[in-house]
């Protein structure tokens, strides 16, 4: 039984379409209901300015409230060089802006990056702040300080002999539109990217992205340094929108109004930031003329966004979203989330083999640690721990509770460096190499407490570890189509069809049942096809039966790889493995067959105390 | 080097306040510039009603405790659970409403609070004749440090505190109200903006965007000295202290470029900040 996997876009291009069609009528429709050609063309700005934050923001899950910094940046340059006489083309002008909007945003990128959260809101806000300052008096010299530059030019176009002088009002408009349409392409191009799938796994589980071989560090300042592309154009467009191009783009306002109208519109959305901007300003003409509220408008905007946040959490288009799910009713009929597996897990005939990578071994020794010591301030996690395991060998390591195993793999998987000690794995040193290299040699684990993506689905899931395995650790393919990737769609669908969730492929992962949950757990795993897997407690929380049917899968995955096994279910891990170690106080105490083990009474005496007599 | 000190002492209470309420909250306060603007004001405001300085401080500082205890009781409290860019949206919104709101009740233009009569005029300090007020705000802000670190370091509320920095789930399940602790942090985090906003109404004209800048300010200090880390924001708010001081009087074009170098060089050096501990990033 296999369903097809549902086709996302149904109409190839319907979002582009749209959009499109939206822009043309915009000049006819909007009119009437009260918007000046100059409001609409700020909105046109605003919107662009926004999709690069929603694509930090929304995607990738990085508030910035320092995006004046590269708005400012992109407007002044491409000012500067219009004014100055030094490029007289308006478009060659606004990518130059872009261009070192882009290059600030490498060097801010690598300074804010370095802290995530709280933190990372906190330096973006001081260094657009020091922009600020930077405009206003070291460098008033070329930006005017507090006069900005008058005088930009409005652009003229000359293509296969088509002149297009453009002028203000409408006509910017449709320069504006076609460069926003431009910005909305591009955007869905990178956001159904692998890059842009990858960003939002990044979103939702930054530690599993890096676990899984993926280069966190490199794809967010992607992303950081796309987002200033987009606010350095929309900045040089405001420039010349305005003839003019003003200090306030790089005050902390700009960037905490983007935040705003992003939030009222709908964050990941990349049209939020457009609606929020709509809504924005035409209350902000509407408070002030017709309601004749004055400075006051600011206030009820204030208000309106605070109830916004408290209430709607997703903006307006996410209210708008759940509202025709309401109608509709199409969440209730979301089928109910089965206790357990019911289906039986076919244990596939050929199973899932380790990619062959270069360096791997086919006998001998795959994995050596030597001497491997974990201390936690006065605690000794791991001492001194000698530990080797062969090609094709499946290891079941066990021990009493606080017996240093999940440490151990930890140190494995280079989560975590030793205090001491060396990791050999397939004969090179990894000790020190850290997660996200140590998974691309074909080393990972699954995880004792669910480390999943929670926000999407089974299917994107796998696809986010295929990726790691397939495009390798970092990979600059903004435009590709992740349906075109060799293999991708292969083994993302194998890999369903050995965890048996093929069924439950287009379902998000918050709405799975504990036990899929944790198959998922393993699967992501497997999907970057290691040639050594290591399985923290993967039946932990199961019942018998879902035990029954996951030590069978382990079964099978265990064909063509080497495999280590922690678990606390002594009959399902006897079972399986066919040697064991044991581990306590941090300390091999012994190792043998299963049989040797159960007989041990040293074991026996770790597992109960001491017996004596 | 006075006026940094002067400075310093105004921003490392203000940190603390900010500081305080990260650390044992985990919520990062947008609006928390936008106490130390009201607590300006509301001392105005009762100095205009009352004409005693006293009185003025007393009633900034409470009048803003008051504000952070409600802000916490209908806002605050039903974003723990939520994740910490939704707390930064609405504690950012609220900072607007706030600033809003005092422009319509006292307008755009600058007010100012005149300092104490019996600290007007200069002192001599030997070498330099000072403006007294501003030597008074330097022992009143160190008093209120020095009774915020009693409170943290020598009470039993303050043990909860520092607890539940380390572990507020912990806190939670010995049996003491967290959520009670929750207010009480909020209302003494936003009192301290409160009174730093006031004490200084004297030295710098009041206008409702004054919050804004200072709220950066204490970004820098807060990452320089290490978040959540009350000895960092009092270390931090000195070193910015001085740095802004000293680059004015060379060029004070350069003095906030310089103080962001600083904490561009923290960063680099010790990203924990200089007294940070492992932080819950």
């Amino acid at each position: 039984m296999k369903s097809s996997p549902a086709p996302r876009r149904r109409i190839p291009f319907l979002i582009e379409g749209l959009t499109a069609l939206g822009l043309i009528l915009a000049p006819i429709v909007l009119p009437p209901l009260g918007f000046a050609p100059n409001t609409v063309n700020q909105i046109l700005i605003w919107g662009l300015f926004g999709l690069g934050f929603d694509l930090l923001f929304g995607f990738t899950g990085l508030l910035s409230f320092g995006q004046s910094a590269f708005f400012g940046t992109g407007g002044f340059v491409a000012a500067y060089l219009l004014t100055q006489d030094m490029v007289t083309s308006v478009p060659l002008a606004l990518l130059i802006g872009t261009l070192i909007s882009m290059i600030v945003g490498v060097l801010v990128g690598v300074l804010a990056l370095r802290r995530t959260g709280i933190y990372f809101a906190m330096i973006t806000v001081a260094i657009a702040e020091m922009f600020y300052f930077l405009e206003n008096s070291p460098l008033s010299h070329w930006t005017g300080g507090e006069n900005g530059i008058p005088g930009v030019p409005t652009p003229k176009l000359e293509l296969l002999g088509f002149k297009w002088n453009v002028g203000t009002g409408w006509s910017m408009y449709d320069f504006l539109a076609i460069c926003y349409f431009i910005g909305i392409v591009v955007a869905l191009r990178i956001v159904r990217s692998p890059v842009g799938k990858i960003l939002s796994a990044i979103r939702d589980n930054p530690l599993r992205a890096a676990a899984l071989g993926h280069s966190v560090f490199a794809y967010k300042l992607t992303a950081f340094v796309i987002a200033a592309a987009y606010a350095g154009i929309a900045g040089g467009l405001l420039g010349v929108l305005q003839g003019f191009m003003p200090p306030d783009a790089f005050s902390f306002d700009t960037s905490g109004q983007l935040v705003m109208q992003t939030a009222i519109g709908g964050v990941g959305t990349l049209f939020g930031p457009l609606l929020g901007a709509t809504v924005w300003l035409f209350l902000r003409d509407f408070l002030q003329s017709a309601m004749g509220l004055g400075s006051a408008w600011k206030l009820v905007l204030g208000i309106v966004f605070v109830l916004l946040v408290c209430f709607l959490r997703h903006g307006l288009i996410g209210g708008v979203k759940d509202l025709y799910a309401l109608i509709t009713h199409r969440k209730a009929v979301e089928e109910e989330a089965p206790e357990e597996a019911l289906e039986p897990i076919v244990v596939a005939d050929e199973s899932m083999p380790a990619r062959h990578r270069e360096g791997n071994l086919e006998v001998g020794t795959i994995l050596q640690a030597t001497g491997l010591t974990k201390r936690y301030g006065g605690l000794l996690a791991n001492s001194d721990i000698d530990f080797t395991v062969k090609v094709g060998e499946l290891r079941g390591i066990i021990g009493p509770n606080g017996a240093g195993k999940s440490t151990f793999f930890k140190m494995l998987t280079c989560e975590v460096p030793p205090t001491s000690g060396t990791i050999m794995f397939e004969g090179k040193d990894i000790t020190g190499r850290g997660v996200t290299d140590v998974c691309q040699l074909g080393l990972t684990k699954s995880y004792q407490v669910n480390q999943l993506f929670t926000r999407l689905t089974v299917r994107e899931n796998l696809t986010i570890a295929a990726l790691a395995e397939l495009r390798g650790k970092f990979r600059l393919d903004l435009f590709r189509n992740p349906a075109k990737i060799p293999g991708l769609t292969e083994q993302v669908d194998r890999t369903l069809e050995l965890i048996s969730l093929t069924a439950r492929a287009d379902t998000t992962v918050s709405a799975l049942a504990y036990g899929e949950k944790r198959r998922l757990e393993i699967g992501l795993a497997l999907a970057t096809s290691p040639s050594l897997l290591l399985l923290d407690e993967p039946l932990a929380g199961m019942s018998p039966s879902e035990r029954v049917a996951t030590v069978k899968l382990l079964k099978s995955i265990a064909k063509g790889r080497t495999m280590i096994v922690i678990d606390h279910d002594m009959d399902s891990l006897f079972e399986l493995v066919e040697w064991i170690t044991v581990l306590q106080e941090g300390r091999v105490l012994t190792e043998g067959t299963p049989d040797q083990i159960k007989n041990d009474p040293v074991v026996k005496e770790a597992y109960l105390g001491g017996l004596h007599e | 080097m006075f006026n940094g000190l002067v400075l310093g002492a105004l921003l490392a209470l203000i940190s603390s306040g900010l500081t305080i309420i990260y650390g044992t909250l985990g919520v990062l306060n947008l609006a928390h510039g936008a106490m130390f603007m009201m607590g300006g004001y509301a001392g105005y405001f009762a100095f205009q009603a009352t004409g005693s300085y006293v009185v003025a401080v007393a009633s900034g500082a409470l009048f803003v405790m008051i504000v952070g205890v409600v802000m916490e009781r209908v806002i605050i409290r039903h974003f723990y659970s939520r994740p910490n860019e939704d707390q930064l949206l609405v504690t950012f919104g609220l900072s607007i409403v706030f600033v809003e709101l005092v422009r319509l009740a006292f307008g755009s233009l600058s007010r100012s609070v005149p300092p104490p009569p019996w600290a007007v005029g200069v002192t001599p300090l030997g070498f330099m004749l000072y403006p007294t007020y501003r030597l008074v705000v330097v022992g009143i802000v160190a008093v209120a440090l020095l009774i915020l670190y009693i409170v943290l370091y020598r009470t039993r509320l303050g043990m909860i505190v520092r607890a539940g920095i380390e572990d507020s789930l912990m806190v939670d399940s010995l049996g003491i109200n967290v959520f009670r602790v929750f207010m009480i942090v909020f209302g003494i985090g936003a009192m301290a903006a409160g009174f730093a906003g006031i004490v200084n109404a004297p030295v710098v004209s009041l206008v409702p965007e004054v919050g804004e800048m200072i709220l950066v300010q204490t970004f820098v200090v807060v990452v320089i000295g290490g978040v959540g880390s009350f000895p960092g924001a009092i270390l931090g708010g000195l070193i910015a202290g001085q740095i802004l001081s000293i680059t004015s009087m060379i060029n004070p074009g350069y003095a906030y470029v310089m103080l962001f170098a600083a904490m561009t060089l923290v960063l680099l050096v010790r990203p924990r900040g200089l007294l940070g501990a492992h932080s819950r990033d």
